[in-house]
């Protein structure tokens, strides 16, 4: 079948300044498929995405579409010609209703005013072509951020787009919710739309995907036919020679572990949060890896929250080193050698104007109070070594933590609040929407960590990486948790599912 | 990723105008050598009876108030707030001041005089802490919780000079806005004494990291154990004090307290020099060097107004035009505009693509 593509990019080129994003790239994208664009982390993936979509212009090479060469000036002119994006990060306003994101900035009109009816109603068979149970006059900010990417596919679908990007569009979404976005894919293909989809999830990439385009470091591995492609072949095109670590990846291979004995740091009995998690049991030991698993909303950042102070429990007590302890805000849970890092990493994490460097020392700063400045020279040092120790790229502690990828935005939490040197590190979703290779050397470290002697409470919606990682595994499901477990070698992910279907312990 | 030869060629001219504060001194610099044109001898500073005179130094004498209202302005933004009441302060705190001297038995004595200032510095600390716990506290929108102490504040000065306009005859309070000292006016020494102050409190201290962390992210400078409430209200504090000292240092060079009139709209003068100076009215990092530039500029285009003569009545048009021109010339994305436009003329068609030197971004 030999066919025109739709959208087709030859040797692009992208400059930032002192580095180079994408280096003669071409790709091609043909009407009826879904083609996953795969790489790295700084791969250039969300560069060359940004430079279909008009928000960056490339500096060489040339995009034609439908065979003729465009310019693409803007988002708008992006969409005008047919190519809609979502993003990982849901951009829409969450202080308007459901329907008016939908319809935003192309209202329905009657008389030259808003036809509000209208416009609910179109927006309500959009939302059930999709199986959707959303009220469509609901503000946005009420949804789960699931439905709310769900919307923005919704939006983007309502266009009548002829290529659709996906960045990433899976890394909020439980499986009944990719499921079901697979299926609008599916159906949006039969229809002859182009899908360009990144996600980080292999078994998705194998799952829908048609062809695979590979980046690494911001230039063109290859173009391969998805059934073609060996899983293994895969990977090692995207990291290319560095092979190391590999084995991490199998997933087989999980380390002997003995939950270590002593009395625990840290034990909650009975805490609970009215609206957000029921009464709950938990302890962790130093050295201790306590996985939290359970579907998208079930209460486990809720849980997690109430550990760290981030929301105030009004019922239950905590425990932390045999002592009853009422937290009154993060400050008191870092005193006392708790770390938390936010599974939103902007909006909870980082600070995007500060440099690098300045996120990297900001805790232990906050902790010191501000008559107490770390010197400049413990600065640089801190951020050194952490950049060089979680291979942090660009290797700059001067660069605007803003222009970091996602993984390595994630490395720079970690960083912070590894050189705090806490007891208990909270990670909520610290490998979500990053890549392999990082994956990996996150999981490493916090094996290590654990061994060093440090309580962790890992919480992540994959559960074959809690497995991996965890001495014990709560469970959650509807904001109770039903289960612990004993990660005893038996333990098996369908073991885990079973337990949050059933919502006990079969 | 490799560093390519052309980029850290390009990256070292672009060092330079990225620099913070190289559009607002470029700007300055532009105004100022446009005054020559009109006035030969606008760079002039002559030693008359141990004092300098001249345009710049008037430009400093009568800007320094403005510039330490504008420092407190820029701590304040930098939290993501806003100070709208500090012209109010400025007003209450003269008052106050005149109010003690002309009472006393003795408006020329030392002692007198520095009753007058803790008084009104005292004020002011009572007027920001207000401010500060609307602020941090009870979770008031800034501009709404100054904009109560702006409107009020005005009528508490009125209240203090009964409206009418206090006048005094105290030499040491004259020392504060119109006196000199070592040849130099006065206010301009006590700004800058301010100006050093803060820049050292800020940058030797971890207190601008904080400021700037909380005003950029302040559910994750939460998250990351940061007193919040504490630093919001302290930068309040220190805005009502700023603008006490800029209140003591109008009155003092006019020798009386007009509550109607002192420090009328300098809040918006002082917003405008804050971000003229490069910092953002969204909070994060903040530029005291780019605010007291930011400063000079409007005040230079005050004395420019009178050295070139424009007529009374359209004074604030042209004080518009260039307001405009310069935040325009300073906007980032209008620049990459204009040299697109620029680049665009020049190149053939074999290179469709230009690239926009504003964002910046490295990876996937």
């Amino acid at each position: 079948m030999r066919q025109q593509p739709v959208l087709e990019v030859r040797g692009i080129r992208k400059e930032f300044p002192g580095v180079v994003a994408l280096d003669g790239v071409d790709f091609r994208l043909f009407p009826g498929e879904v083609h996953a664009l795969m790489g790295e982390n700084g791969a250039g993936k969300s560069t060359l995405i940004k430079v279909l979509t008009g928000v960056h212009r490339a500096d060489g090479g040339e995009v034609l579409l439908a065979g003729r060469p465009v310019r693409i000036g803007g988002p708008l002119e992006a969409q005008q010609a047919g190519i809609s994006t979502v993003y990982q990060e849901v951009n829409l306003c969450p202080n308007l209703s459901v329907a008016e994101n939908i319809f935003i900035g192309r209202e329905p009109r009657r008389f030259g005013l808003v036809d509000w009816a209208a416009m609910r109603r179109r927006a309500a068979e959009l939302v059930r072509e999709l199986d959707l149970d959303v009220d469509v006059s609901a503000p946005l900010g009420s949804c789960s951020i699931a439905v709310q990417q769900l919307v923005a596919i919704v939006r983007a679908v309502a266009v009548s787009a002829k290529v659709l990007i996906l960045d990433e569009p899976t890394s909020s979404l439980d499986r009944d919710e990719v499921q079901r976005l697979f299926a609008v894919m599916r159906r949006l293909r039969d229809q002859g739309v182009a899908i360009l989809f990144v996600s980080h999830f292999l078994d998705q990439i194998y799952e829908i995907c048609d062809r695979t385009t590979v980046l690494r470091n911001g230039r063109l591995e290859g173009e391969y036919l998805t059934a073609e492609l060996d899983r293994m072949e895969l990977v090692s095109r995207m990291i290319g020679a560095e092979l190391a670590g590999l084995d991490q990846l199998g997933g087989g291979k999980r380390r002997e572990r003995t939950a270590p004995a002593g009395p625990a740091f840290l034990q909650a009995d009975g805490l609970t949060r009215r609206g957000a998690v029921e009464p709950y049991e938990l302890d962790i030991r130093p050295g201790e890896v306590i996985g939290l698993a359970g579907l998208l909303g079930s209460g486990r950042t809720e849980a997690a929250r109430l550990l760290f102070g981030a929301d105030r429990s009004d019922g239950g007590t905590l425990r932390i080193d045999g002592a009853v302890t009422a937290l009154r805000g993060p400050r008191d849970a870092i005193a006392r050698g708790i770390a938390f890092c936010s599974e939103n990493r902007k909006t909870e994490g980082l600070i995007g104007d500060l440099t690098v460097r300045e996120n990297i020392v900001l805790a232990l700063q906050a902790s010191r109070g501000w008559t107490r400045p770390l010197s400049r020279t413990a600065q640089d040092a801190y951020a050194l070594r952490w950049i060089r120790a979680l291979d942090i790229r660009p290797g700059n502690p001067e660069a605007p933590v803003r222009n970091l990828s996602g993984g390595n935005q994630q490395k720079v939490l970690l960083a912070r609040w590894l050189i705090t040197d806490p007891k208990l590190l909270i990670l909520d979703e610290p490998t979500r929407g990053i890549d392999v290779g990082a994956k990996a050397e996150i999981q490493k470290l916090v094996a290590g960590l654990a061994e060093d002697g440090m309580a962790v409470l890992f919480i992540s919606a994959e559960l074959e990486e809690v497995l991996r990682l965890s001495h014990r595994v709560g469970v959650l499901r509807d904001h109770r948790m039903v289960a612990r477990l004993d990660n005893d070698g038996e333990l098996t992910p369908e073991h885990v599912m079973a337990t949050i279907a059933s919502g006990a312990h079969p | 990723m490799s560093t390519t030869p052309a980029a850290d060629r390009a990256g070292a001219v672009k060092a330079v105008t990225r620099n913070r504060l190289f559009w607002p001194a470029a700007v300055l610099a532009v105004l100022l050598v446009a005054n020559l044109a009109f006035t030969p001898d606008f760079f002039a500073v002559r030693l008359q009876g141990g004092h300098l005179y001249g345009s710049l130094i008037d430009i400093l004498h009568f800007g320094a108030p403005l510039i330490l209202v504008s420092l407190g302005m820029t701590l304040v933004i930098a939290t993501g707030g806003i100070d709208l009441s500090v012209g109010s302060t400025v007003a209450i705190a003269g008052a106050l001041a005149c109010l003690h001297i002309s009472e006393s038995t003795d408006p020329g004595g030392l002692g007198t005089v520095l009753t007058a200032l803790g008084i009104a510095l005292g004020a002011a600390v009572l007027l920001g802490a207000v401010n500060g716990l609307l602020v941090a506290r009870a979770g008031v929108q800034p501009i709404i919780a100054t904009l109560i102490l702006m409107v009020a504040g005005r009528g508490v000065a009125q209240l203090i000079t009964d409206g009418q306009i206090i006048t005094v005859t105290s030499d040491p309070y004259k020392l504060i806005g119109g006196g000199y000292w070592l040849t130099v006016p006065f206010a301009v020494l006590l700004a800058a004494a301010v100006v050093l102050a803060a820049v050292l409190l800020t940058r030797s201290t971890a207190l601008g990291l904080l400021l700037e962390s909380v005003g950029g992210n302040p559910v994750a400078s939460r998250l990351v154990g940061i007193r919040a409430t504490r630093l919001i209200a302290l930068v309040y504090v220190f805005s009502a004090l700023c603008a006490a000292l800029a209140g003591l240092m109008v009155s003092s060079n006019v020798s009386a307290a007009d509550g109607n009139n002192a420090g009328l709209w300098i809040e918006l003068d002082a917003i405008l020099a804050v971000v003229l100076g490069g910092t953002s009215l969204n909070g994060g990092r903040f530029s005291i060097g780019g605010t007291v530039l930011g400063a000079l500029i409007i005040q230079t285009l005050a004395t420019t107004v009178y050295t070139i003569g424009v007529p009374p009545e359209t004074t604030l048009v042209f004080k518009a035009f260039v307001v405009i021109a310069v935040c325009l010339v300073q906007s980032p994305v209008f620049r990459a505009k204009l040299a697109a436009r620029g680049s665009r003329v020049r190149r053939t068609t074999d290179r469709p693509y230009v690239a926009a030197p504003t964002d910046r971004e490295v990876g996937a």
